[in-house]
């Protein structure tokens, strides 16, 4: 299982769990995973072209990625980031 | 004269407010927010059902979503299979901007606009969403829809999904940067409907396409004659006639006639009222010589009256939105606006007189009414 840290905008969808587990050789295969543990939480991150949401961040093992192709082993951390925003 | 307590539902750019008032009209108390720190397009009670409401909500970061209640506003559940377009399709959903609820014969139908232009439909009460092909997947679509990179800073959007009550199959939908479209099928196809009206900021004249409606509503007692507030003036026009007419024209010259929203009155088909900004120049979107005032006509716009007792008399940059203005149906009909920096105005005696019924709140992006009790 890989570890994925959630920002808090997504909690709602976790039950308030800012880390989480999910199973998956790809980060699209963890977001699939994502989405039958908790589901909705694919769509507010990729949208329906599988495109991920421009105000969000991907990074596997503290590198950012920016495809879903991106490979992901279970020792590795994901972390999904909430860009930085004003008002 | 007779009114029945009434219910606004307010969205914002931070969440929903609810707020409830009784027979009178004169006293309000408010709940909220929900979804406290989520863009709220819209919030529209089903005019079918007092315990179905629907949400179009987009949080800063995350993707659009829309969430449904069906115990008058107690609960809410996230829609399963929000509005999105197909795979494949050269767009993806920005924002749910509006909801329309069906006619009532079709209890569980309700109809949704987005950013970028797109239009939904669901069949269960906005659980599930289907793309309507017809007009997704036009193969007109990217010329109506022009330059991804021109049009309102908050996306083009479809702003307006009107039903003619007579007749399921016939719609109309309004497109900020688009026009206004008709379907005489259920969607299936759409054809423009901009004759008359004008485009001038477009290097072409009296184009089929791409004119800038801000708001297009049909009157539900004479659904033959609608009424839009464009970019470019105020416009009526009857069916089957197919040329809008300006009647914005017979407004006051310094007051213009450009702003967002057009609310009609509920029982009277000659009866309409506009919220005027300012556009000219840099198009500050503001009320005219920071003096707001709702214009109303009684006569389908031969003339226009000001209406400004109990609003600001100076000073006062309001800006309303194109959602953020509706009428109640009680008699004398009831007039709600919400400003972009946060207020909420109300007239009980149709526009005669104005009182701010809440202050501090979010940017006001939609207003809606519901009669209860």
């Amino acid at each position: 299982m890989t570890v994925v840290h959630v920002p808090s905008p997504l909690h709602s969808y976790t039950n308030d769990r800012g880390e989480v587990e999910a199973e998956g050789a790809t980060l699209q295969a963890i977001l699939e995973d994502l989405d039958r543990r908790y589901p909705g939480f694919r769509f507010r991150v990729v949208d329906e072209q599988g495109r991920i949401r421009p105000t969000l961040l991907f990074y596997v093992n503290g590198q950012v990625t920016r495809t879903l192709a991106q490979a992901v082993a279970q020792a590795d951390e994901v972390h999904i980031i909430a860009a930085l925003s004003g008002g | 004269m007779k009114s029945r307590p009434v219910t606004i539902y307010v969205g914002t750019r931070k969440g929903a407010f609810v707020y409830r008032g009784n027979a009178a009209r004169t006293k309000w108390t408010v709940e909220g927010p929900h979804f406290l720190g989520q863009v709220i397009n819209h919030i529209v009670p089903d005019p079918r059902d007092p315990n179905v409401i629907l949400a179009a909500a987009k949080p800063g970061h995350l993707g659009p979503s829309l969430f449904r209640s069906l115990d008058g506003g107690r609960t809410w559940t996230e829609a399963s299979k929000p509005p999105a377009f197909p795979a494949g399709h050269e767009d993806s959903v920005k924002q749910v901007f509006c909801l329309s609820p069906g006619l009532p014969a079709r209890s569980g139908e309700w109809w949704a606009g987005t950013a970028p232009h797109g239009i939904f439909r669901s069949t269960d009460r906005g659980n599930t969403w289907e793309s309507v092909k017809g007009f997704n997947e036009h193969p007109l679509r990217p010329k109506w829809r022009g330059d991804r990179e021109q049009g309102p800073p908050d996306d083009p959007n479809t702003h307006s999904l009107v039903l003619d009550p007579r007749d399921a199959n016939h719609l109309y939908a309004g497109f900020s940067s688009g026009g206004v479209f008709e379907s005489t099928d259920g969607g299936a196809d759409w054809k423009p409907l901009n004759k008359g009206v004008a485009a001038d900021f477009l290097p072409v004249k009296n184009p089929e396409y791409g004119h800038d409606p801000h708001c297009v509503k049909i009157h539900p007692l004479m659904p033959d004659r609608l009424y839009q507030q464009n970019h470019c003036g105020i416009y009526r026009i009857d069916r089957p006639d197919d040329t809008w007419k300006r009647i914005g024209r017979s407004m006051p010259k310094e007051i213009g006639d450009i702003g967002f929203p057009i609310v009609l009155h509920p029982h009277d088909p000659d009866t309409a009222w506009v919220f005027p900004m300012d556009g000219t120049s840099v198009w500050p979107r503001t009320s005219p010589g920071g003096k707001p005032a709702v214009y109303v006509t009684r006569n389908a716009g031969k003339s226009w009256t000001r209406q400004d007792k109990g609003l600001p008399r100076s000073q006062a940059w309001l800006t309303v939105k194109r959602q953020a203005f509706a009428a109640d149906a009680g008699t004398p009909v009831g007039l709600y606006f919400g400003t972009t920096s946060g207020e909420l105005w109300a007239s009980r005696n149709e526009g005669a007189r104005w009182e701010c019924i809440a202050s501090h709140l979010p940017h006001v992006c939609s207003i809606e009414t519901r009669a209860s009790g």
